[in-house]
């Protein structure tokens, strides 16, 4: 989890975290370059309409800001592997603008994880990973419910260690 | 304007921060909006010209908020 250090950012991350966030931001990258499908939910969570009552106007919209919003997301998934030791473990320090591309990029792994996991509103995320650790320890939903949760705390951990806004 | 949903994935933290970050707003009023979108589900976050709009809109997106223009 990150802490402030010297005015920067400062995590030590296992050499499993290593692993699972670089994983998770290679899977953020390649959504965004594989041709992305719009019908597929995360891909309309992560690019909304920006006229839901208007599809014209969305689409209009879109074919001008899509490609920019994109290549932002792809960079901020970047920044998360540019800092990440290759392998192993390691320590990672983030100034202002590096911690800021990680709380975006974290956020998008999180969109497009929460949609494919279905969390809504009322999902008691213990709960869950109670529920499917009963159904079964080895399955690919306890795995990605633990990263999700991971992720919620990482974020937020890095929230603390940003030097307050003025 | 531009209007900000809830949704069930974004930290309420991470929230606040974006509209200060964006909107250069203070933390109380950051955390004050932040909180109309939990609990009645959306909220006016500026108002103003269609681009000026558009661009708060495509900038919340790319904070991975959901956001949306009403032509009022």
């Amino acid at each position: 989890m990150f802490r402030r250090s010297g005015g920067q950012c400062v995590a030590t991350f296992a050499h499993d975290e290593v692993r699972v966030l670089r994983k998770v931001a290679a899977e953020v990258v390649g959504l965004l370059t594989d041709g992305m499908d719009h019908t597929d939910p995360v891909v309309s969570r992560l690019f909304p309409d920006i006229y839901p009552e208007r599809p014209d106007d969305s689409q209009e919209f879109r074919l001008y800001t899509e490609g920019d919003l994109k290549t932002g997301k792809i960079d901020q998934a970047g920044a998360i592997l540019a800092a990440l030791p290759d392998e192993g473990e390691g320590e990672v320090r983030l100034d202002g603008e590096a911690a800021e591309a990680w709380l975006r990029a974290i956020n998008d792994a999180r969109l497009a994880m929460g949609t494919r996991l279905e969390i809504a509103a009322d999902t008691d995320l213990g709960e869950e990973l109670d529920n499917a650790v009963i159904d079964d320890p080895g399955s690919s939903r306890v795995f990605q419910l633990s990263v999700y949760a991971y992720l919620g705390y990482l974020q937020e951990s890095l929230l603390n260690a940003l030097p307050e806004i003025k | 304007m531009t209007i900000v949903w809830d949704d069930p994935v974004n930290l309420m933290s991470y929230v606040t921060w974006v509209f200060q970050k964006l909107f250069g707003f203070s933390k109380e009023k950051a955390e004050r909006l932040m909180m109309d979108v939990h609990t009645k589900g959306k909220a006016v976050v500026s108002i103003g010209a269609r681009e000026r709009m558009e661009m708060d809109a495509n900038q919340l997106h790319g904070y991975g908020l959901w956001a949306t223009v009403d032509r009022g």
